[in-house]
């Protein structure tokens, strides 16, 4: 019933998005009377495409290098010799993950000045934890029957973390990876406060000159990416969890 | 873990050699006044040598004594020693580098110092993962650091550093944004806890309910904050002009009402999703057991599933709490107050202190939370730990 | 008295227990035996209305179950499953406690009660009344779930698959507490399962069900020696029945006057045990004991003669 739902919705919602940022006069009728006397209804300052265009790019830059840093991690405590660092990296992903994002990402201004620098390294350290502490959970609770039947067979350490361990916790790894995404795409959005091109631009001024239409506009944009492509993820894990036997954490 | 005698502690060892290097950089930061760029002062250039060394030294002391694996109370004896040389350079150089600076200049801390503050408390939460105290040991733990802090914080011992400056020119507007802050975490976590239960519950009984509810929820999840803020503030302003009374009680579209709203909204998942989560972790033959002794669906639910279920229902108050007291802060951006009004204000002015002032009690709130619900959690562990 | 008449129960058209009659005598063990889906778990499962029977009806003591509301029904029937379904976050006394607590005991009649049923399972009460579920072994758990199904001198104790999750020799000892409990609170039991040789150890009766129909009901006896259909020989085992028959039978009632080399088994073992010490120690008699004294011989003869005869 729900995947009936969703053939529908799914394609709607694109050409939707589609529309509200490549075509956005289009629009102008429907946020009209939201827009104060005389002000524009479509935010023209800038071009919508190229603000979610650089909102998206800051997030997939700052979740590439994060997904790379924390497997590399994972995998380093996950080894015999990283093991001491274990009950460290839990109590740090712990902690960590209650940082508020707009924190850090406040936090990094003094440190990195404004623009996207900071939003990207805000973006880069809050998102290695969802990643780092799904990795090395997956990397660790591996099924023992296989990880012996690997050694069995005698593949070596480096064959079997390429052949056996990383293909097995993929699906898990890439639920991390899903959760950095989200977040990463809501903190970009409080990043256009300290100067960064995203899309929170529309928002923030709307905010600043009462223009409810660009909040709205804003808001639609933003919220349909996130959801767009939280959905796509989920998708995406299904069909790999279906391949490794649905193995799968909350 | 057992390795016993004079081993290293491989983190141990990795936090002396940063911890040193973290020495070798600025520590504190003379600025003209609470704008411009400051030049940063090197730990024992802040004042006289027979000053600084002794807090030097109790850091690079603090430092060696994380280092034997097999002496975890050495270690965390370690930590606090090397805080307290933090804390004694902090209130030895900002009074020392103030002399003659002029009226306005500010003492802020620098990079050596947040660095120092990592690692020294990396280290104490190394340790105690070591020491694994019980959930009343961390309780009293966490109270003596409140405790103290309050102490330095009361006393004015630091009180020439520039975020305190920067306090005591806005003592009310502070206490102001800690109330709201407060209220809305608070409030939006007790509202969707009102709500959720009950909705959770019901979900929990009807799984088309569950099937339909659980999707829309995580829906809302996934909007971003600012957009979902956003978004509230042309509803709640409709709201506000056409049901009469509504702006009365304070709805209105900027202010402490769509804040609100959006943080109950986003509560909504983690409540429900965990009650529903917490109530089907009852064993079926427990379940099945209860209706065979003829318990009705309330004392089972009462009884059995609600006591089974508590410690992953309070893990949902955890994350709701964790994430509304950083979620509270965008509050700051519609006029909602709470600490987000200084951060945001901070960005605009491009003032440092002011920015800390807004997210660096906004962190400990944070911090202090979760790790007061962790210990609440495992208290409602039904079983002993360790054997269930 | 426990009497079950035309009891039926559908599912989507498909008839899991079709018309089931039989009665149950008070203070005797009635084991029901199937495979799985042969429709004994819901036949049990409709005596305390877990499920609602779709035509017939069970009268307890003459009074039908139907009269009663469900879960007032179930506080005076004792009710046990496979994995004991004790409350993992209640004592020990607690989950013994549970049904007396919902029909409002006194409070020292409750714990009196505990006490009572801990030392009935050989369980020091002091010791284990205030741990959890979770530091107790397998075969404890398993009493402490007995005993809960117990407590409160129910009229009848329900057992499915009482036993399913103990492993063998655990498994036998607890067979063996059943049987003596059973004889010394004078309960009345209906036990499921689908290990025949359960059935024949633990039963007063035993009831063989298929394809939801009761197609035989009888002592041990006469279902090892005369088995109504293919479906209760082959649950028998044909090869083992001779062996079976003879684990029913106790040494008094073969015992002949002289003498024997070797131990001697006691008069109350089976005649299954004595063919087993004479082919393992090669002897052609055992002699028979009672209270330390020879009372006699059992001779490899006779027990075979008794085996022929019935088979």
């Amino acid at each position: 019933m729900r995947i009936g739902v969703g053939t529908i919705l799914r394609p709607a919602l694109v050409l939707l998005l589609l529309a509200l940022v490549l075509r956005p006069d289009w629009f102008a009728p429907v946020f009209r009377p939201l827009a104060p006397e005389g002000a524009p209804a479509i935010y023209a300052r800038s071009s919508l495409l190229s603000l979610s265009l650089s909102h998206l790019g800051l997030v997939a830059a700052a979740t590439a290098a994060a997904t790379l840093v924390a497997v590399t991690l994972a995998i380093l405590v996950t080894r015999p010799a990283g093991e001491a660092f274990r009950p460290l990296s839990r109590t740090v992903t712990n902690m960590g993950q209650t940082f508020p994002p707009v924190a850090v990402l406040a936090l990094a201004v003094p440190a990195l000045g404004f623009g996207a620098g900071p939003t990207l390294v805000a973006l880069f350290l809050y998102g290695l934890l969802p990643i780092f502490e799904n990795a090395t959970i997956a990397l660790s609770t591996l099924p023992p029957a296989t990880m012996e039947a690997a050694r069995g067979m005698g593949l070596n350490r480096w064959q079997r973390l390429v052949q056996v361990e990383l293909p097995l916790a993929f699906p898990v790894i890439l639920t991390g990876i899903r959760l950095s995404v989200v977040i990463a795409l809501g903190t970009a959005t409080i990043g256009s406060t300290v100067a960064a091109r995203t899309l929170g631009e529309v928002i923030i001024a709307g905010l600043l000159t009462s223009n409810t239409a660009y909040v709205l506009q804003g808001g639609i944009i933003v919220g349909l990416f996130a959801v767009l492509i939280y959905d796509a993820l989920v998708q995406l894990e299904a069909r790999l969890a279906r391949h490794t036997g649905g193995r799968r954490t909350a | 873990m057992g390795r016993a005698g004079w081993g290293l502690s491989p983190p141990g060892v990795l936090f002396a050699v940063l911890g040193l290097g973290a020495l070798l950089l600025p520590f504190l930061t003379v600025a003209a006044n609470r704008i411009v760029a400051g030049d940063g002062v090197l730990p024992w250039r802040l004042a006289a040598p027979a000053v600084t060394l002794p807090g030097t030294a109790a850091v690079m002391a603090g430092l060696l004594l994380g280092l034997p694996s097999a002496w975890p109370r050495l270690r965390f004896a370690g930590s606090i020693l090397g805080l307290a040389g933090l804390l004694w350079l902090l209130m030895q150089g900002a009074p020392a580098l103030l002399v003659g600076a002029g009226d306005y200049a500010r003492v802020s801390p620098a990079i050596g110092f947040w660095c120092l503050l990592l690692i020294l408390m990396l280290l104490m939460a190394d340790a105690l993962a070591q020491l694994a105290p019980g959930s009343l040991a961390r309780g009293a733990l966490l109270a003596a650091v409140l405790g103290t802090l309050a102490l330095i914080l009361w006393s004015g011992t630091l009180s020439q550093l520039s975020i305190l400056q920067e306090y005591a020119g806005r003592r009310e507007a502070f206490a102001d944004a800690a109330v709201r802050h407060l209220a809305l975490a608070f409030g939006s976590l007790a509202t969707a806890a009102a709500i959720g239960f009950p909705l959770g519950i019901l979900c929990h009984r009807r799984s088309s309910l569950r099937t339909t509810t659980l999707p829309v929820l995580s829906f809302l999840q996934t909007i971003p904050s600012l957009a979902m803020f956003g978004l509230m503030i042309p509803i709640l302003g409709w709201v506000g002009d056409s049901v009469p009374g509504a702006q009365a009680i304070g709805i209105a579209g900027i202010g402490f009402a769509p804040a609100f709203l959006a943080l109950v909204l986003y509560s909504l998942l983690p409540v429900v999703g965990n009650t529903v989560t917490g109530l089907a972790a009852t064993p079926p033959s427990a379940l099945e057991a209860a209706r065979g002794m003829g318990m009705t669906p309330r004392q089972r639910l009462w009884q059995v599933e609600l006591p089974l279920g508590l410690p992953i229902i309070l893990t949902g108050l955890r994350i709701v709490l964790v994430q509304n007291v950083g979620l509270a802060v965008i509050a700051g951006l519609i006029g909602g107050g709470g600490f987000g009004t200084f951060v945001f204000q901070g960005l605009n002015q491009t003032a440092t202190d002011l920015i800390l002032l807004g997210a660096l009690p906004t962190v400990a709130l944070a911090l202090v939370s979760a790790i007061v619900m962790d210990i609440l959690v495992e208290l409602a562990s039904p079983t002993p730990q360790g054997t269930a | 008295m426990i009497e079950i008449d035309r009891i039926t129960k559908t599912y989507n058209g498909v008839k899991a227990v079709d018309a089931v009659t039989m009665t149950v005598e008070t203070g005797t063990i009635t084991v029901i035996v199937g495979t799985s889906g042969s429709g004994k778990t819901t036949l049990l499962r409709m005596i305390n209305r877990l499920e609602e029977p779709t035509s017939g009806e069970v009268r307890i003591n003459g009074v039908s179950t139907l009269a009663t509301k469900p879960h007032l029904l179930r506080r005076r029937i004792g009710y046990a499953i496979q994995g004991h379904g004790l409350f993992p976050h209640h004592t020990v006394a607690r989950n013994i406690g549970a049904v007396p607590r919902l029909l409002d005991w006194p409070k020292d009649k409750i714990e009196a009660r505990v006490d009572e049923l801990l030392t009935l399972f050989s369980m020091d009460p002091a010791q284990f009344r205030d741990r959890y579920p979770a530091e107790l072994s397998g075969g404890q758990q398993q009493r402490v779930g007995v005993a809960r199904a117990l407590a409160s001198r129910p009229d009848l104790l329900l057992m499915d698959e009482p036993f399913g999750a103990l492993d063998p020799i655990i498994r036998a000892r607890a067979q063996d507490d059943l049987r003596r409990i059973q004889k010394a609170l004078g309960s009345t039991i209906m036990l499921v399962t689908h290990d025949m040789e359960e059935a024949i150890r633990l039963g007063d009766r035993v009831a063989v069900m298929d394809g939801g129909k009761l197609v035989q009901h009888g002592t041990p006896a006469e279902i090892i020696a005369q088995p109504a259909t293919d479906f209760v020989a082959n649950m028998v085992g044909e090869v083992e029945r001779p062996l079976r028959l003879l684990s029913l039978i106790p040494l008094c009632d073969l015992v002949e006057d002289g003498d024997a080399p070797g131990a001697a088994l006691p008069a109350d073992a089976s005649l299954r045990d004595a063919l087993a010490a004479c082919l393992w120690t090669g002897r052609s008699a055992v002699p028979v004991e009672r209270d330390g004294d020879v009372v006699g011989r059992v001779t490899f003869d006779a027990i075979r003669a008794r085996a022929e005869l019935r088979a």
